[in-house]
């Protein structure tokens, strides 16, 4: 009878090892993996954060010590599907506005907490993500009528901004001595002039000293000796960047080799490639220049041939070095040398040996270009001057879009409040199922403050119900202020963030928590194999 | 040698045939409609792709089963022809493959059931013609066509800005469209994504977008009138493909190939100046030293730049790809109006914009959004909506959608049925209720009773309300639909379905 008929293994749809998960399941998964994930950085978040210790798995097992939200996912294998997506846009925030990147996971995190909640109680994810849509809007409408604006008052801009790196630094390794780096970053940034191109500002790590010794210097740096026998210090120094060989110059023409049938020959051969490096240097000196600059090695026959013309000769500079140094000191990078009438050099009134600690570095004052500086950053270890930089590229990365978006909010749990109070308003007025999603969204937006409070250990919940009860009035300024653990003024306390980055947080997290959220089946091929190397 | 192969015949071999059809398309079924959800799919090398569209999905699955595969393949076939409604496919086969099973358990012979399908896709597809509706747009009505392309984008995660999509979809079929031979060359739209922005950020630009920089950090990011040498050559010295030796074993000749090398990297940009080029696009690399000769000699140029992209870059600027420099002519050139370098975020991405090219009919859609999988996603759902735009040029009829017209041509395809004489008329029947399957999903996605809905509307344009709108009427929704899409939707499914009604032995390999 055909009833029975025993059915092939139909399961077998998929190749071997590959898994399907479906409805509940699939959600649960996500879920449980998203909310994972933003647990695990979710200790970093505030001034009271703590740091994670990530071992590499390469040779070594190198050791980084960080509280960058980006950095500890960056460092994280992972195999949920979900969490990738925060790790995604952990990294994306990272690449647009450089701070907020442990927020934006965070958020997505108590988002897709609250929307767990909501299916559990039989809500359909889509009617969730209408309302998180909503209320992501009104969010970014309230922050948008409450941001102050004062790119016009350039005292007052400035101390926005003096704000802004404080607030952001006081969250990294280097809030001890945030005042100092506060200033370090704005001025930096401010000689910049509205650029975002933060390749003008150089960072130099340098062991030893503390932290507080750090400095920005307003010349251009670069971490090379000069060669011996060459003058250590020259003044209106005229610069010529170059790529270029400077060991054996290659025959470029395809084919070419040389075949020789006695020494004497080689000899010959010799002297006239020894011929062809003197008349480059030749070349090149003719430039009339004092100091070269060069992306490749020098060897050190073309090397004794600059210092005998009392040039200094710089080798080996990276290629990100020599740019910059291109930048500026205003000239360009050559390759040729046979023009020396039209290229144009570089410039700059000093260049001088200078010591850090116990290095020698070369550093150009002076320089044409006012946009350029550098920051020497020093440190105990190698481990707190690697933070130090990504928490100070942090903060030049704030202010630099600051400086192009100058809309500022206040801190400390001031615009959460502001958009959870909106959210609420406008879910009142809402009929439908919708607006429980809203309430969610304003839920998962509280989340971050009382993270903040949590991590501080202060009472969370003491502490936001306050807030919540200031924030009935009109026009209110009250923010969590951690370091004395009460409620209090945030314009008092100058505590300040900028809008883009409190935008870009709320508009991604909600993006990809509407991204998971839609998701109802997830479906894993096999893994490639891979041949076991080690 | 028989017992290393596993045989199935017979009804054995369809029925497991079908469920393996019908178990794909049970994973699509969920996706269907506004309200439909996303797969997550993890590749083999980890990579997270989520989406909604059906071939992506099926493209991306690791289907081992010959009939599964069946469905893949279809799915593919109708991205290639349509582009769009590559989920409501194959539903609808899995939903006639349903239908045939217990058909086959009534005992009707497989090749009746085909027969039967066959006839009845063949009514459907005269109904729809009788049901379709023209529109007229020209160059100034565009309204109809973007509303055609918000149906298809209103399914997908998207659908936030659907509107601001749809338009910039519609502009850019127009904008490359032959309206007199009514083609559409999708070449010329070029999707270019770059993470980081908003998805509200994504524009339409009258040009081509490159994803590389001037190759010299110190070459002028911004060329007015700007007049293009697109090369195919690199800029160092030749390679001769037959075999050579250069042997050099004097002090002359050592320094005669030196001055040798040397004209050539002169001689190279020499010629493309003499031209009056003002911008050089490479597909190769350059020399150091040519690059700063060609820095040195004011003439900016983009190195490694794909064979594709070039291609756009000559129709887009009306210049022809130069295989050599001894080519090289003036009329060769091609002209844009502005190249410029533009930089994102905090990070070094830069990309080249080529804009008021002397021929403006290339145009690139550039992509912003929060993550890798969202502009991925988009360019997915920017392609349906292409596609839907080029086939309403070619063929300007509609019906409607939301499920009616499958509705509607259900209707017609049962009256039918009790005309036929025979045993085909079963099979009829089937197909009319598999033609349900469509707004039936439609409605269970969205959380509507499904039965209670379908019910309820006999109008040949009342379909599904996904949106909670207020009115089952679609025309007043404006949910429309291409009707060559909804044919080959149809015509597709019956195909393979037959196909795969028609295996009565399946032989396969036993495991090794």
């Amino acid at each position: 009878d055909y009833i029975s008929v025993p059915t092939m293994a139909i399961d077998r749809i998929f190749k071997d090892e590959a898994s399907e998960e479906k409805g509940e399941r699939a959600r649960m998964s996500s879920f449980v993996g998203a909310m994972a994930i933003a647990d695990l950085v979710k200790t970093t978040l505030g001034p009271k954060g703590m740091d994670k210790i990530l071992q590499s798995t390469g040779r070594g097992r190198e050791v980084t010590v960080t509280n960058d939200g980006a950095t500890i996912l960056k460092s994280l294998h992972i195999d949920n599907p979900a969490a990738k997506v925060l790790v995604d846009i952990s990294k994306v925030q990272d690449d647009e506005v450089g701070d907020g990147t442990t927020s934006v996971v965070v958020l997505a995190g108590e988002l897709l907490r609250e929307a767990e909640k909501l299916v559990a109680a039989k809500i359909h994810p889509m009617t969730i993500i209408a309302g998180f849509r909503m209320a992501a809007d009104c969010a970014r409408n309230a922050l948008v009528e409450k941001v102050v604006d004062n790119k016009e008052n350039s005292e007052k801009f400035r101390l926005d901004l003096m704000n802004i790196a404080r607030t952001t630094l006081s969250s990294k390794i280097l809030s001890q001595d945030k005042e100092h780096f506060a200033k370090l970053a704005v001025d930096a940034v401010m000689r910049l002039k509205g650029s975002t191109n933060l390749e003008s500002v150089q960072i130099i790590k340098k062991p030893g000293g503390s932290l507080i010794d750090s400095f920005l210097d307003e010349g251009f740096i670069l971490d090379k000796k000069i060669g011996i026998g060459q003058p250590k210090r020259i003044e209106n120094a005229k610069i010529l960047v170059a790529n270029t060989a400077m060991d054996t110059d290659k025959v470029k023409i395809y084919g070419a080799r040389v075949r020789v049938d006695s020494m004497s020959k080689v000899a010959e051969i010799e002297g006239a490639e020894k011929e062809k490096m003197k008349e480059k240097v030749n070349k090149i000196i003719a430039h009339g220049i004092n100091c070269f600059v060069n992306r490749q090695l020098i060897y050190n026959f073309p090397e004794e041939l600059f210092a005998d013309a009392g040039i200094l000769a710089i080798e080996h500079a990276d290629f990100d070095g020599i740019e910059r140094l291109a930048l500026v000191t205003g000239g360009e990078i050559a390759s040729t040398f046979d023009n020396p009438e039209s290229v144009k050099l570089g410039q700059c009134e000093l260049i001088e040996e200078i010591m850090i600690g116990e290095d020698k570095l070369i550093k150009f004052s002076g320089v044409a270009m006012g946009q350029a500086c550098t920051i020497v950053l020093r440190g105990a270890s190698h481990h707190v001057l690697d933070e130090a930089e990504r928490s100070l590229h942090d903060a030049l990365c704030v202010l630099s879009q600051t400086v192009n978006d100058s809309r500022v909010l206040l801190g400390g749990g001031w615009p959460e409040m502001i958009m959870a109070k909106e959210i609420d308003a406008l879910a009142r007025k809402t009929p439908g199922k919708k607006s429980l999603a809203m309430e969610a969204f304003s839920r998962a937006l509280l989340a971050i403050p009382t993270t903040i409070a949590d991590n501080a250990g202060l009472d969370s919940a003491e502490l936001i119900s306050q807030l919540r009860a200031e924030h009935q009035n009109e026009g209110c300024t009250a923010g969590i202020d951690v370091i004395s653990g009460s409620v209090g003024d945030m314009v008092e306390r100058g505590i300040c963030e900028a809008f883009k980055v409190k935008q870009a947080v709320l508009l991604s997290a909600t993006e990809a928590a509407e991204m998971i959220l839609r998701v109802d089946e997830i479906i894993t091929c096999a893994p490639r194999r891979r041949e076991d190397r080690m | 040698e028989q017992e290393n192969k596993n045989r199935l015949r017979g009804l054995d071999a369809q029925k497991a045939n079908i469920s393996a059809g019908k178990a794909v398309a049970r994973i699509l079924r969920t996706s269907l409609g506004p309200k439909g959800m996303d797969k997550m799919l993890q590749s083999p090398d980890g990579d997270v792709i989520i989406s909604n569209d059906g071939a992506t999905i099926l493209e991306q699955m690791d289907v081992d089963n010959q009939i599964a595969k069946l469905m893949v393949e279809l799915s593919r076939s109708q991205d290639y022809e349509i582009g769009d409604g590559t989920t409501g496919v194959v539903v609808l086969a899995g939903s006639l493959l349903e239908q045939a099973e217990r058909l086959l358990e009534r005992g009707i012979h497989p090749i009746r059931i085909a027969e039967g399908y066959e006839m009845a896709s063949r009514i459907a597809v005269e109904n729809l013609e009788k049901i379709a509706n023209k529109f007229v747009f020209g160059e100034t009505i565009l309204e109809p066509l973007i509303q055609t392309c918000m149906t298809t984008l209103s399914s997908k995660i998207v659908n936030r800005c659907k509107r601001s999509l749809a338009e910039i979809a519609v502009k850019a079929v127009l904008a490359v469209a032959d309206l007199e031979r009514k083609d559409v060359n999708l070449d010329l739209i070029k999707v270019e994504g770059k993470v980081g922005g908003k998805l509200e950020d994504t524009e339409l630009v009258y040009g081509i977008i490159v994803d590389k920089d001037m190759s010299h950090p110190q070459m002028p990011k911004q060329i007015e009138d700007a007049k293009i040498a697109i090369l195919t050559c690199p800029f160092e010295p030749p390679k001769p493909k037959t075999k050579h030796k250069v042997d050099i074993d004097t002090v002359e000749k050592f320094q005669t190939l030196r001055k040798q090398e040397q004209k050539y990297f002169d001689d190279m940009v020499q010629q493309c100046k003499d031209v009056g080029a003002t911008l050089v696009i490479c597909q190769w690399g350059f020399d150091d030293e040519a690059n700063h000769l060609l820095m040195h000699r004011n003439l900016p140029a983009v190195r490694w730049v794909g064979g594709v992209e070039l291609e756009l870059i000559a129709i887009a600027t009306g210049g022809r790809i130069v295989p050599r420099f001894q080519e090289l002519t003036a009329e060769k050139l091609g002209k844009a109006g502005i190249v410029r370098e533009k930089a994102f975020g905090t990070t070094k991405d830069r990309m080249l914009y080529i804009e008021h090219c002397a021929n403006s009919r290339a145009v690139t859609i550039f992509i912003r959004g929060g993550n890798k999988m969202i502009i991925e996603e988009t360019k997915r759902s920017i392609h349906d909506a292409l596609c839907v735009a080029r086939n309403l040029i070619r063929n300007n009829s509609i019906v409607y959608g939301g499920g009616s017209a499958e509705i509607a041509c259900s209707i017609a395809v049962e009256a039918a049925a009790d005309k036929y004489p025979g045993v085909e008329q079963y099979a009829i029947r089937a197909f009319g209720d598999a033609l349900e399957s469509i707004p039936m999903a439609l409605a269970e996605n969205s959380g509507l009773q499904p039965i209670e809905t379908l019910s309820a509307d006999n109008n040949p344009h009342f379909g599904i309300d996904c949106n909670d709108v207020g009115t089952n009427d679609m025309r007043e929704q404006n949910v429309f639909e291409t009707l060559i899409g909804k044919q080959q939707q149809i015509l597709l499914a019956t195909q393979v379905v037959k196909m795969i009604l028609k295996i009565d032995d399946v032989i396969s390999p036993s495991e090794y």
